[in-house]
């Protein structure tokens, strides 16, 4: 019962947060309206014995979030949310779309024959992920770390302003 | 609370993303829509280990790779979106329609 009341006041606050994202009027308090998002689902993950993962959600929810916090204040054109700010296209057809998307999925949920759960989650579920990652699921963690070196590598490319071979001019001390 | 109650959740939050990646202009903010979606995938996620496989840690795997492209799929709009606006000054998608068919 206290699991069920925490889980729908945790929904109901994740799907609020999301709303709010793009409701509030500064891009900062969206980011963190975000940040509220994820925290909820994290700690809904804990009330489904996943304890690592949703643990792992609210603390690289909270980092991701300060990053991204830098990134909006970089680019936001309302800083403050002094003055309403409404910057969307096609409100109309966005609204429409997103809406039957949800009405489609909740059809789906409620009336797809669910199979019956199969096993019982082990003692400790973290242990389990551990032994699966560095045991016979190891390919995917060495893929997810191929792609994380990746995306660094990348990401720093294409954001530099110039690599370290490019100059100003031709003089090879030119800077 | 039972599997659907979870998926509910998930449904909400990805409708409510998918409306941001498609109405929002300043493309940050086309990111945040990209996000909450995600975030309603990792609901659902739990949600199909927990309710449906339990007895396995394959579904835990599957999340530890969502979190993974959560956070790379930032990192990587981030850079891009440095790069155009240092390259062009644009920081609305309206103005990056170089892709348009």
């Amino acid at each position: 019962m206290a699991e069920a009341v925490a889980f729908w006041a945790l929904a109901v606050a994740a799907v609020a947060g999301g709303v709010a994202v793009f409701v509030v009027d500064s891009m900062a308090r969206a980011t963190f309206a975000l940040l509220a998002s994820f925290l909820c689902v994290g700690l809904a993950l804990l009330l489904i014995d996943l304890a690592y993962l949703g643990v792992l959600v609210v603390l690289m929810m909270v980092m991701e979030m300060m990053i991204m916090a830098v990134f909006m204040i970089m680019y936001m054109m309302n800083p403050a949310g002094f003055m309403p700010m409404t910057m969307v296209h096609n409100h109309r057809g966005a609204l429409a779309i997103s809406g039957a998307v949800f009405a489609l999925l909740v059809a789906g949920i409620f009336l797809t024959p669910w199979p019956a759960r199969r096993g019982v989650p082990a003692a400790d579920p973290t242990r389990d992920l551990g032994m699966s990652i560095m045991g016979p699921k190891m390919l995917v963690m060495m893929v997810v770390g191929l792609a994380i070196l990746a995306t660094i590598v990348s990401a720093v490319v294409l954001a530099a302003d110039r690599g370290r071979y490019d100059r100003y001019g031709d003089r090879p001390r030119g800077r | 609370m039972g599997l659907e109650a979870y998926l509910l959740l998930a449904a909400a939050l990805f409708a409510v993303g998918l409306y941001g990646a498609l109405s929002q202009q300043s493309v940050v903010m086309l990111m945040m829509g990209l996000e909450l979606m995600i975030n309603g995938l990792l609901a659902a996620g739990a949600a199909f280990w927990y309710f449906l496989a339990p007895g396995t840690a394959d579904g835990q795997v599957l999340l530890l790779v969502v979190i993974t492209v959560m956070a790379l799929e930032m990192a990587m709009g981030f850079a891009v979106v440095t790069a155009i606006f240092r390259a062009r000054d644009v920081d609305t998608t309206d103005d990056a329609g170089d892709l348009k068919g």
